[in-house]
Parts: C-alpha cells; structure tokens; sequence
C-alpha cells in the first residue's frame, strides 16, 4: 500500500515525512521524525506514556491517527529544553526526584505542560486531575505532584 | 498492517464507504479504533473518516440540546450550557482522552467503558444516525440494543432536553482507583418532580450489562415517590432486576449486583459516595 505524504510542525520546525496508511502519531514521530521522547506503553490509551500536545492540547499520540496532524504544530518532551537549558518542569522534576525509572516521565512532563501553559498557579487538586491520565508506577505520585506545583510556583515568582 | 484511510466531506459519502466494505471502521476521535489497530486487529481493512465542521458543533441555547458526534469530551466541559453533562465527561479519562474522546464514539465504547451513554440514557436522548439510506432519528435505547450490527451507520448527532434543574439529574461513577479509573459500574437518573414527588423518572445503568441499560423495574418502584429513606426503598430494593453483569479486570459480577443499589440509594438521596 502506497505510503501518505505528511507534513506538521514538530517542536516549531517544519517536518515532512511518509508514514503508513492508519499508521499513528507515535510511530510517525519515533520511526520517521526520529523523536524518540514520546514512549510506547500501552498502545491503548491507559497509561499517558506517549502524551504529546496537538497545538496546545494534550493528546495521546499512539491512539492519534497520523495522518489527521497534517499542517498542525506537535510539542514533545524532546523541544521542552532551550540549549542546554532546562525547562523549569524538567528542573524542577530532576530537584523533586520525580523520575525513577523514568519511562513515564515525557508523558507527565507534557501532560503538566498542557496544565501550566493555561494555569500557572493550580492547586494539588488541579494537578492531581492533569496527571490523572498518566501512569508511574516507580514514584507513587507525590514527587512528580510537587514537582508540578514547584515549576508552578517558581513561574509565578518570576513573572511577580 | 497498513490500512487505507478514505476521508469524506459528505456524510452520505461516508455512509455508503462504509456500508459497501466489510471492513472498514468509522474513525471518530480515535480512542476505540486506533486501539483495535494497535491491538492487531485485523478485521479491519480500512478507515473512514468524516470531515464535517457540523459534527462539532454544539446546538444547546434551547430547552433541547444538539452535540455534534464530532465533540469532544473536552468541549462538552468548556460549554457552561451543557453543565449538567459535566460530572460524566469529567469522570472519563484523563486530559488527553477527553481532548480526543467523541459524544458518537461513546455511543460505542465497550462495557464497562461509555459513561456519557449512561447519562443521555438516563435524559432520554435521540440519536441522529446517517445510514446507507439516508438519515433518521432513532432513539439511543433502541440504537445502543442494535449499535453492533448496525454496520454502515454513522452518528451524526445526539439530542436531548436540558434537565429542568440541576436536582433533576444526577450522576455518579464508582471506580476503585482515584482520583478516576474504569467503572465499577454508573449510574444517571433523570428525576422530574411534581409536588415534591417524582414523577417519570429514568434511571441508566453503566456496566451493569453489555450495553448501557435502565433500570426499569426500579423507576417503576420510585414512580410517585419522595426521594427519603421509605420513598427510596423499593427502588433500591428492585435496584439489581434485570441487571447482568460481567466479571473483569475491574470487579466480579458478584460485586457489582451486590452494590448497585447502595449507590442508587446514595445517589437517589443526595448523599456522597
């Protein structure tokens, strides 16, 4: 089957790639566009590993048909850094000891960044919820919780 | 296995791709079907796909509402008209799932999964379905009981009336896992009061069968009553008729007849699960 010519924004640089008919998001970025942040865990929805944002939004990309991302902006885990800067989440999660085995870890970084892009001071509660499509099974949740509301916290000092 | 997507503007067009291919799958916000295709299903031989700006659409100034197939979880919990369909959208995934996760495709989503069906069960809602030939209106009872053999069929929409106050309809989802996971089971009640009494109401059930189900002989107990102890108790008695449940990952059959009727006394009387 002939393969279908795509075309999207990946971490704000234009990529054009060919992927497979019904082919998903997740394997267009990590076979083709070489972006091997989002991580394959379930394949089915459940477990938040493979969480990218669609022009802001928060989405599953392994459940996400390539093919409908065709003109659209992806934001991954790999485009958060600046140089060899850090995001304030990735900082704040290295501070927290939010990763362990670190698998999960693209996927809540994205999902918290989906939060924090609309609300820069949200309470446990609100960061609990965002999070809550996303599994870790090494944590137990409370260091990557803090760690969300830290880089939270510290946004808000610095725009103050 | 690649597939073919064939993407539509017309959902007549749609309709009839589909009707014509043994298998091809309609496409909504991706949650069932991309799933089956990474699952190695291979029954399924193409994608279809419709590209209608009117199947994200939500119609919901009136005392009837209208939501496009195409709108998402996510879009039912921005609209401030759609309040009462809040507390089951929100129940259901997480952020990502519900920014994907359609009205339509819920119609479709296997037991124990398909929460908001239980609550447009329980409002009495219509589906607007686009079939080989030609569009009807039928209604989601009676579309749920024959969703997996109606094969080249395509929601378009689904209706229902906005509740007369938020009292009037009640949701609750019991999971094990917080602050969501699977249901354990759901519950949603329409209940229109006169004089203080209640009068036709309509109680769904969320995995409590194969499908979405109401609890008939249950609304037939609570017919005339006061939601109070006494006025509840022969719902609650009835509460498990014509239930059958399935054992899963998430709970035994067993569990679930013995505590669907706490949590419809509970949800009928107000109190927190």
């Amino acid at each position: 089957m002939a393969k279908t010519p795509l075309q999207f924004r990946h971490n704000g640089l234009e990529v054009a790639v060919f992927v497979d008919g019904g082919a998903s998001l997740l394997s267009a970025l990590r076979d083709e566009v070489g972006d091997h942040s989002p991580k394959f865990g379930c394949g089915q929805g459940g477990c938040g590993a493979c969480t990218v944002l669609i022009d802001g939004e928060p989405v599953l990309s392994c459940i996400t048909l390539a093919e409908l991302v065709a003109g659209k902006s992806i934001a991954t885990a790999d485009g958060l850094k600046t140089g060899p800067e850090l995001h304030p989440l990735q900082a704040a999660f290295m501070e927290h000891f939010a990763a362990q085995c670190g698998y999960c870890t693209p996927g809540m970084l994205m999902a918290a960044k989906a939060l924090l892009d609309r609300n820069l001071s949200p309470s446990r509660v609100e960061v609990v919820e965002a999070i809550s499509g996303n599994i870790c099974r090494c944590t137990g949740y409370e260091p990557i919780i803090n760690a969300i509301l830290a880089a939270a916290a510290r946004a808000t000092e610095r725009r103050a | 296995m690649p597939v073919a997507v064939r993407t539509f503007t017309k959902p007549a067009e749609a309709a009839a791709a589909l009707s014509s291919d043994r298998s091809a799958r309609f496409l909504g916000g991706g949650t069932l079907v991309m799933r089956a295709l990474n699952e190695g299903d291979v029954s399924i031989g193409t994608i279809v796909r419709l590209d209608d700006r009117a199947l994200t659409q939500i119609r919901a100034s009136g005392a009837r509402v209208t939501i496009g197939a195409g709108v998402t979880l996510a879009q039912i919990l921005r609209e401030r008209e759609l309040a009462f369909l809040h507390a089951p959208a929100r129940l259901i995934g997480g952020p990502a799932v519900r920014t994907m996760g359609t009205v339509g495709g819920n119609l479709f989503a296997p037991s124990p999964y398909g929460d908001l069906a239980v609550a447009l069960l329980a409002l009495d809602a219509t589906v607007s379905v686009m079939t080989g030939y030609g569009a009807r209106d039928i209604a989601l009872e009676e579309f749920l009981a024959v969703r997996d053999r109606a094969a080249g069929s395509i929601v378009l929409s689904v209706s229902c009336d906005r509740p007369s106050n938020p009292e009037a309809f009640r949701f609750r989802k019991v999971a094990r896992i917080k602050p969501k996971g699977v249901s354990v089971l759901s519950i949603a009640a329409s209940l229109p009061a006169v004089g203080g009494r209640v009068s036709n109401p309509r109680i769904a059930y969320g995995a409590m069968a194969p499908i979405a189900i109401r609890a008939k002989a249950a609304e037939r107990a609570l017919e005339g009553r006061t939601l109070d102890e006494s006025g509840v108790s022969a719902a609650v008695a009835a509460a498990v008729e014509g239930t059958s449940p399935a054992t899963d990952a998430i709970s035994s059959a067993w569990y679930r007849r013995e505590v669907v009727g706490v949590h419809l006394r509970r949800l009928l009387l107000g109190r927190d699960a």
